[in-house]
């Protein structure tokens, strides 16, 4: 009897610990930045979410971030540094971490990884992304009807299918409003380089673009434009503030609601590894206020906006041919999914060559 | 009183020694203080950023990791600008030689066997020293300055690199994303430990020893010191300037693309865009840390590598900005410099009243 009531004491005594060890033991929640949180674009969007977080979970969680970590062998070693400290959850936001996002999974089963961009999946690494198209095909659209050049320039980083769907997406979406629109494009190779987009974007003006736009995540590109009175659109973060006169609209990333939730998962114990591919319709892509636009134009992107969260409008409904002509979606068909992820050619009139 | 530079009879041995140890003393002052302007604590940070990486086994680890290409290309550099030869575009040769001992695994990727490897590390050697060809060919050829082409070709290679992973050499089964296909077997280095330990450090220590010994011992070591110090010597000696600018190139060029080939067969394991954080550039801070000195360079390595883990730990521990690290590489090669002028001039007090008083007395 004596023997029992110790073992029940004891087990008793073990339980308040562990119960108590549980409490004490916040959840810590890393994240791995490709550029700094003031960049104002990508990263900044990256680092609102994590800041929502803090504000939801408050003393449940702990948020720790790393900046300016370049894609490559430095990456393995940085994320496996945050899994060391004791992250219950990291979120690597760039899809060069890939690679090493498995690598370091692999050695730290217990940890949770979410990993952006990216398309390598195990049982504790998660990939996410949003249908940035999307947003691409509504800013193409009010492109095309604001140019009076009829030529867009296009500023990109690296010809990976996401950057490449956002440039068929946006001339495709022109092409509804004037079917000779015309794309430039200039690859700066690199996400984050303030100095060689601003550049690109003044060589795309020099040649005739009066609207830009770019898949990198600095500001630069839209201050030459508000420099040299031409019109541009905010990327990843409402820009607005860095080009009161010439910005149209900004796409805006929210990657909130996704980090919260899924810190919520790890909190309640239901997180599983799965792939989120999100759009307008899950809040995931934003569109910021329309300005600098007539009434008209203003009210034509508000109906596509609509529409493609409805899911009456598909950007990548055909017909939609390559660029060689031939045939990529017959009229009635929409591109498949595993085609817009490995996305490899140009629609018609891109003028650029991959 | 006024402060002036005086000539030394001869160069200081004790400075020679000292100054690298006065430029790091120096370097963490000033980097205390700008801990302090930015209201951290200044001992924290320092202790973060040059002993928590030694503490445990896992940073170190990953010291000795980064720590590896710096030595292997360093002490092919030290050697090279010893010889007042100036290869300044390690970072190509670097890329060069992954690329070519690349072929292996991306175009014969079922040959597994240890000769695969040895194959792969013989090929990284030769691809960068075949790259330094280019500039070491235009200076003798047409006399050219190869610190302009040397830097210039760093940018070929790279992007080079960058056309071969989108292109012919991409991953057939990775979307067209910009990467190689993974290698795989005998096409990576023997690693070991938790962390990633690999072979590479062995070869940096052996190429090390090795050049301290050829440069101490051999009548090579002698003709790189005279053709460097003084080449008109040299020349009536009957060493080649032609024939050193070749050899400096092929053993710096040979050290780079091998650091490079380990560096993708070790902790990358596959081609990519980006595969070195500029370790050919700051494999030039540590030549001239290390004393352009073999077994100095060792040392350098191994505090810049500190530098870069230290870095990072500050950052994460007390969310500082990155750039500290480049902030802190930087202070320490100017404080270098810095006190290299000590081993030639020595500081001297002089009276500007008895300066003076010469001045106004014309006897």
């Amino acid at each position: 009897m004596k023997k029992l009531l110790t073992a029940a004491a004891s087990i008793a005594l073990v339980s308040a610990l562990s119960i108590s060890a549980v409490a004490a033991d916040k959840l810590k929640v890393g994240f791995i930045y490709i550029g700094p949180p003031g960049d104002h674009g990508w990263t900044y969007q990256h680092d609102q979410g994590r800041q929502a977080i803090d504000t939801r979970f408050g003393d449940q969680v702990e948020t720790v971030f790393v900046e300016n970590v370049p894609e490559g062998p430095d990456a393995e070693r940085t994320i496996t540094r945050l899994a060391r400290q004791g992250a219950g959850l990291i979120f690597t936001t760039s899809f060069g971490y890939m690679d090493p996002t498995l690598k370091v999974a692999a050695k730290f089963p217990d940890v949770k990884f979410e990993h952006a961009t990216g398309y390598k999946r195990t049982d504790n690494v998660s990939t996410y992304s949003s249908r940035f198209y999307e947003g691409r095909y509504v800013i193409g659209q009010i492109a095309a009807k604001t140019s009076k050049t009829g030529v867009a320039g296009y500023i990109g980083s690296f010809p990976i299918p996401e950057v490449v769907r956002g440039i068929n997406a946006f001339l495709l979406g022109a092409q509804t409003v004037n079917p000779d629109f015309k794309l430039k494009v200039v690859w700066v190779n690199s996400w984050f380089d303030p100095g060689r987009e601003a550049d690109a974007a003044k060589v795309l003006i020099s040649q005739g673009a009066d609207i830009i736009t770019q898949h990198t995540d600095s500001t630069a590109a839209v201050q030459v434009a508000e420099e040299q009175g031409v019109n541009a659109f905010g990327q990843a973060s409402d820009m607005a503030a860095f080009a009161p006169n010439a910005l149209l609209t900004s796409i805006i990333d929210n990657w909130a609601d996704y980090y919260i939730a899924r810190t919520q998962a790890v909190l309640d114990g239901s997180w599983v590894s799965t792939d989120t591919f999100g759009g307008m319709d899950a809040n995931m892509v934003n569109i910021g206020p329309f300005i600098n636009m007539p009434a008209d134009v203003k009210a034509e992107a508000e109906a596509t906006v609509a529409a493609i969260i409805s899911g009456k409008l598909h950007p990548f409904a055909g017909p939609i041919y390559k660029q060689d002509g031939s045939l990529a979606a017959a009229a009635g068909e929409t591109i498949d999914l595993g085609t817009l992820l490995g996305m490899d050619w140009y629609v018609q009139g891109v003028d650029d060559k991959l | 009183m006024q402060l002036i530079l005086e000539k030394r009879a001869q160069a200081s041995g004790l400075m020679n020694l000292l100054s690298p140890v006065l430029a790091i003393l120096l370097t963490v002052i000033m980097g205390g203080l700008i801990f302090a302007a930015m209201g951290k604590p200044p001992l924290t940070a320092l202790y973060l950023y040059f002993i928590d990486p030694l503490t445990s086994w896992w940073s170190i680890e990953e010291v000795l990791v980064k720590a590896g290409p710096l030595i292997l290309i360093g002490v092919g550099l030290a050697v090279c600008f010893k010889a007042n030869v100036w290869n300044i575009g390690a970072e190509g040769q670097f890329t060069a030689g992954a690329l070519m001992g690349a072929i292996i695994p991306v175009l014969w990727g079922e040959w597994q066997s240890p000769f695969a490897l040895v194959a792969m590390l013989f090929l990284g050697a030769l691809g960068g020293a075949l790259f330094a060809f280019i500039p070491a060919w235009l200076k003798t050829r047409f006399g050219v300055n190869e610190i302009l082409t040397s830097l210039m070709l760093v940018y070929i290679a790279q992007l080079l690199l960058d056309w071969m992973v989108r292109g012919p050499w991409n991953d057939p089964h990775g979307y067209n994303f910009p990467k190689s296909a993974s290698f795989e077997g005998w096409h990576l280095l023997p690693m070991w430990g938790d962390g990633r330990m690999h072979l590479g450090l062995v070869v940096s220590l052996v190429a090390a020893l090795v050049l301290f010994w050829v440069m101490r011992h051999t009548l090579k070591g002698f003709e790189v010191n005279v053709v460097g110090s003084a080449p008109r010597a040299g020349a009536f000696a009957g060493f080649s300037q032609t024939k050193m600018v070749w050899f400096c190139f092929a053993l710096s060029g040979g050290l780079a693309g091998l650091a490079g080939l380990i560096e993708v067969a070790g902790p990358v394991g596959q081609l990519q865009p980006n595969i070195s954080p500029n370790y050919g550039f700051t494999a030039i801070i540590v030549a001239f840390l290390g004393r352009l000195n073999p077994i100095g360079v060792i040392f350098a390595g191994l505090l810049l590598a500190i530098s870069y883990i230290g870095g990072e730990g500050v950052q994460i521990e007390l969310g500082i900005s990155d750039k500290t690290t480049q902030v802190f590489q930087g202070m320490l090669l100017f404080f270098i410099l810095m006190c290299d002028t000590l081993i030639l001039y020595r500081l001297k007090w002089i009276s500007t009243q008895s300066s003076q008083q010469a001045i106004g007395d014309p006897s």
